[in-house]
């Protein structure tokens, strides 16, 4: 934090306000994880961390660096792009798997479906 | 063009992320275009379909509209997941899409996934419906109309 | 002002992540099906990466960008053989 008292006010409040924007829809994301109460509720929840929560975060990086160095940093833009590419593989994949086996084993625990099968 | 550089969309993404990754100077302009070339060429020997997008002007739309409805989604989510009193009726949804296209269902399967209160649990490709997953079902058909109207329509503009 | 301002907001902004960290750890260990405990893996990693982003704003330095970086296609990489596993009961087929 040596280097951050060149920074101006108005840089340091929307660094400050995006941070603890991200960092709290991060956490409001995995209270989700704990509260609801089937898996495919549960997988919303990190969803939550993934796209408002690193998006913001990510910005607060971005405007610290651009105004700290006085020229755009926009290399943090990299960890939003990959994140929005690889949480849908991921979850498309995991969620697929849970599917399999909730047919597989018990068909009890599938949520309320229209049709089920 | 297409003989030079046979994915130009591929190349420009290779191109800007090396810069990204190490800084804008006269070599590493060169390094960069260097690598999406050779990358762009060797991607030619895999040869993957190549998604064609038809209208830029619909694509930037649909991805202004993206962006503010994750940020909606997201504050919806956080209100169920804080205030939640038993009333939010999460429930798997059938959805028939007519989009074909598979660069097209891969973008609108990172869009529902993105958004917090839907997630693309599987799609069928033969009786062509995706079946997802909502946190709060309103209504049984508000999901489905808001999918095939808000995002399936202006994808099948642009893709198919 | 602004440097003490910013010092606050990235500490409480990295207890907030800690404790998100902290209640998926919960859900990892509590279970109760497979699934939910690969779901909170890729969710401490999630959270390890975004935490590696406060830190470089902590100290002022880029180099945890990069960190953050390989920490995501790990976490990527690993979610991804472990829902394989799930699916298939095997991740080399």
């Amino acid at each position: 934090m040596m280097n951050a008292a060149g920074l101006p006010l108005w840089a340091a409040l929307l660094t400050s306000f995006f941070l603890l924007l991200g960092a709290t829809v991060t956490l409001i994301g995995c209270i989700g994880l704990i509260r609801l109460r089937t898996f495919y509720e549960r997988i919303h929840a990190p969803t939550m961390g993934t796209s408002l929560g690193a998006g913001s975060i990510v910005l607060a990086s971005i405007i610290f660096f651009s105004v700290l160095d006085s020229r755009p940093v926009l290399h943090e833009v990299l960890i939003a792009v990959f994140v929005t590419v690889t949480t849908p593989v991921t979850l498309m994949l995991l969620s697929r798997a849970a599917l399999y086996r909730d047919h597989t084993d018990d068909s009890r625990k599938l949520p309320r479906s229209r049709d089920q099968d | 063009m297409t003989r030079l550089l046979p994915y130009p969309l591929l190349a420009l993404s290779l191109f800007l992320m090396w810069l990204l990754l190490n800084g804008v100077s006269a070599g590493q302009l060169l390094l960069g275009a260097a690598v999406a070339f050779g990358a762009t060429w060797a991607m030619r020997a895999l040869d993957p379909s190549k998604p064609r997008i038809r209208r830029w002007r619909v694509a930037a739309i649909l991805f202004a509209g993206v962006f503010v409805d994750i940020i909606k989604s997201n504050f919806d989510a956080a209100r169920i997941i804080l205030l939640r009193s038993g009333r939010a009726r999460p429930a798997l949804v059938h959805v028939p899409l007519a989009l074909r296209d598979p660069t097209g269902l891969a973008v609108l399967a990172c869009i529902l996934t993105c958004m917090p209160g839907t997630a693309w649990i599987e799609y069928n490709a033969t009786s062509r419906e995706l079946l997802m997953h909502v946190l709060d079902a309103e209504a049984e058909e508000y999901w489905g109309d808001l999918v095939k109207q808000r995002y399936e329509r202006p994808l099948r503009e642009i893709f198919e | 002002m602004s440097a003490v301002l910013l010092f606050w907001s990235v500490l409480i902004a990295q207890l907030l992540i800690v404790m998100a960290m902290g209640l998926a750890v919960f859900r990892l260990i509590r279970g109760p099906r497979a699934q939910d405990r690969i779901l909170a893996i890729d969710t401490v990693y999630v959270n390890a990466m975004l935490l590696l982003v406060t830190l470089g704003i902590r100290t002022g330095s880029v180099l945890y960008f990069e960190a953050a970086l390989v920490i995501g296609l790990l976490g990527f990489v690993a979610t991804l053989a472990l829902a394989k596993f799930l699916m298939r009961g095997e991740v080399i087929e």
